[in-house]
């Protein structure tokens, strides 16, 4: 053949138009006059009100953390528009199946915060959950969640329930197979399921341009037939208004979204040792700093009359209050017991663990 | 009552399982319309719908992540691992997710699932189809793994697995699939899982083992009777956890041990049944405790694996020299 049948360079852009979906600009100003009744007041309030909650959470996890009185933590500040206006879409009886930097949506969802900090300390109470808590404690091996998710989402279907199982994974997340398998399994089996990629732009200290060639990560749902969204992320707005049509279109039997949110964390990838600065630096993050979350809805909420420094103080100091209370019962916990391990691992224990249960309550009573 | 084959035995305990309890649902990979590559689940979807029976796309870690989300939505999956050589692919969302959920969460949860694959050598399959990989999964805590050595043991233990509030891998041996065939009742009945079962009764030795090598065992007895030699021979039927009773027990009687097993040798199954012997059977022993087992080599290109595997005549020779010893 004269010319060749194949055009590559067509072919690696064909994908590439993902437009990013913004509500607000940087300064808080809406992009488009119509997305003024997004949400009703109280709600832009209480949405706030929840990202408040969450940096204050933050801040202190970091303090108590540093003090040794809380275990494992993953920073979220920076992350609120994308963590909490996500969380802030979808209902108590939706499932949820969280990463590690989750925290905040699962406590919101409903998990008591001391036990959210048990599970930073390593303590088996903290993952004891109510029947009726639809979630899963933090999962730590990336994807993982993913096909779990969608066992979730067609169980959902099988039973006929008005549901979604949604979950979360980061930038690095999208690398695994899992990631594939689970959009892939919802998708092939129309599964009510949403599929949220905080891209926050470091797998720890690995950048997104060496995780994939491909131009977003919201078109890895083209692969699996499904639809893929990208969403500023540092933009509450758009992620709340997003996720909520999200959730209608799925609960409509259409299967499951993918949602890709550009966000950012300030901190490091976890307070277990990670330095940020030996793979970025802090000039790199300052375009994020402008396009912080919560100033942008602050100042939004402040031009239509909803926010005062009086408010969000009593916000802060009752967040804080309700930090202290829990790191109390945290520090009031028994101390856990093997022999209460061996019979948590099976429903009808076999006579070498009920023996070996036995020997480690002995052991327990002295 | 009829003679049935392993296979059928299974297919059988599926449709009697989907019959009794509504949450059961059987996925995999061709497992619908074509009834399994080896049909186990042969006719079971045009009986019980595409909703319980079903097709999924092919991908090991998608199916077990797929089982964790249905049980906890309240179903009891029994999702099959189309050859256990694949459980690779798989081996997070087995051995890191389900079988720790009930731990993870404090008890709250279960996850009534019931793996199953075939495996096992002599059927000149590919490479990764005939392995024996129990040992991995034997280690894992918080799961049972499950070989049945015949098709009455595997229908019973079959049933008792997916009506199991826990984990349990079952692991079905191609070489039996067909190769015998046993009277097995047609109504439901149940085997008990964690109970190894004493398959011929003996005072000299005794032969333990699991899987299609209880066969070979029981071959190999009926050889060392030509010499006068009364062999007992123990089939575990639940690898994980041992019946340690049972094994004891004739340890006690006989004096004398031989553990086969397909496996290769190194961390295997058997090395866990002569831990258990060393550590709380020794004093019964008049001989050092013997072993059958394959080399340590991954599994050989089929047209040698007659040469590979343990056999009769490897067990027989290695019972002897530890009758002599």
């Amino acid at each position: 053949m004269s010319q060749k049948m194949i055009d590559f360079s067509t072919l690696t852009q064909q994908a590439d138009e993902f437009k990013t979906v913004k509500v607000l600009d940087p300064d808080g100003k809406l992009l488009q006059k119509d997305f003024d009744d997004i949400l009703p007041d109280e709600e832009l309030q209480e949405l706030f009100h929840q990202m408040i909650w969450s940096r204050t959470l933050d801040d202190r996890s970091t303090k108590l953390n540093r003090q040794g009185r809380l275990g494992f933590y993953a920073p979220t500040a920076g992350e609120e528009a994308s963590q909490i206006a996500s969380n802030f879409a979808m209902k108590k009886t939706d499932f949820l199946l969280p990463a590690y930097r989750d925290v905040p949506q699962l406590v919101l969802h409903g998990l008591p915060l001391y036990k959210a900090f048990l599970w930073s300390i390593g303590h088996v109470e903290g993952n004891k959950y109510p029947q009726d808590f639809s979630a899963l404690p933090p999962q730590i091996i990336i994807g993982a969640q993913y096909v779990q998710t969608a066992g979730v989402a067609l169980g959902i279907k099988l039973k006929g329930e008005n549901q979604v199982a949604f979950t979360y994974t980061g930038d690095g997340g999208t690398s695994q197979g899992d990631f594939y398998e689970g959009i892939n399994f919802a998708g092939a089996f129309k599964a009510p399921a949403i599929f949220v990629v905080q891209n926050n732009g470091f797998a720890i200290s690995v950048p997104r341009s060496k995780q994939t060639a491909a131009k977003t990560l919201a078109q890895k749902a083209v692969a699996a037939g499904i639809p893929g969204i990208q969403v500023d992320g540092m933009d509450a707005l758009a992620v709340y208004e997003t996720m909520k049509e999200a959730r209608e279109y799925v609960t409509a039997s259409n299967g499951p979204v993918l949602i890709e949110t550009l966000t950012y964390r300030y901190g490091p990838h976890t307070l277990s040792g990670d330095d940020p600065k030996r793979y970025r630096t802090k000039e790199s993050g300052e375009p994020w700093h402008h396009k912080d979350p919560l100033i942008r809805m602050r100042k939004y909420l402040t031009a239509k009359g909803l926010w005062s420094q009086a408010q969000e103080d009593q916000w802060v100091a009752a967040a804080k209050a309700e930090i202290n209370e829990a790191i109390d019962q945290v520090e009031k916990m028994p101390k856990q017991k093997i022999s209460e391990y061996l019979k948590n691992t099976f429903v009808d224990l076999p006579n070498s663990l009920q023996q070996a249960a036995a020997e480690y309550e002995e052991k327990e009573a002295h | 009552m009829s003679q049935k084959t392993m296979i059928k035995a299974i297919t059988d305990a599926l449709d009697e399982e989907l019959a009794h309890d509504d949450q059961v649902l059987i996925f995999g990979e061709d497992i619908g319309k074509n009834g399994g590559v080896f049909r186990a689940t042969e006719g079971l979807q045009a009986k019980y719908g595409e909703q319980r029976v079903f097709d999924t796309p092919l991908a090991e870690s998608g199916i077990i992540g797929l089982s964790t989300g249905l049980a906890l939505k309240g179903f009891r999956p029994v999702p099959e691992i189309q050859f256990f050589g694949f459980v690779f692919e798989a081996m997070d969302e087995i051995a890191g997710q389900l079988s720790r959920i009930r731990f993870r969460l404090g008890g709250t949860r279960k996850m009534p699932i019931t793996i199953r694959a075939p495996f096992g050598g002599g059927v000149h399959t590919p490479e990764l189809h005939a392995d024996s990989l129990e040992g991995l999964i034997a280690q894992v805590p918080g799961l049972r793994v499950v070989v049945p050595s015949n098709p009455y043991d595997a229908k019973g233990l079959l049933i008792s697995a997916i009506r199991s509030d826990d984990p349990v891998f079952f692991l079905e041996h191609m070489k039996l699939y067909r190769s015998i065939k046993q009277e097995v009742p047609e109504q439901a009945y149940t085997v008990p899982l964690d109970q190894a079962a004493v398959a011929k009764e003996g005072s000299d030795l005794t032969l333990i083992s699991y899987g299609y090598m209880v066969q070979e065992c029981l071959k190999a007895s009926e050889q060392l009777a030509k010499e006068g030699i009364k062999a007992e021979v123990v089939d575990l039927r639940t690898i994980s956890p041992l019946d340690e009773t049972t094994i004891l027990a004739s340890i006690k009687k006989t004096s004398r041990v031989v553990i086969v097993q397909e496996a290769q040798k190194q961390a295997g199954v058997a090395a866990q049944v002569a831990s258990l012997i060393a550590e709380k059977g020794i004093l019964y022993l008049s001989a050092p405790i013997g072993q059958v087992a394959a080399p340590n080599t991954p599994y050989p290109f089929s047209d040698a694996e007659a040469d590979w595997l343990p056999n009769e005549k490897q067990i027989v020779a290695k019972a002897k020299e530890i009758l002599t010893y």
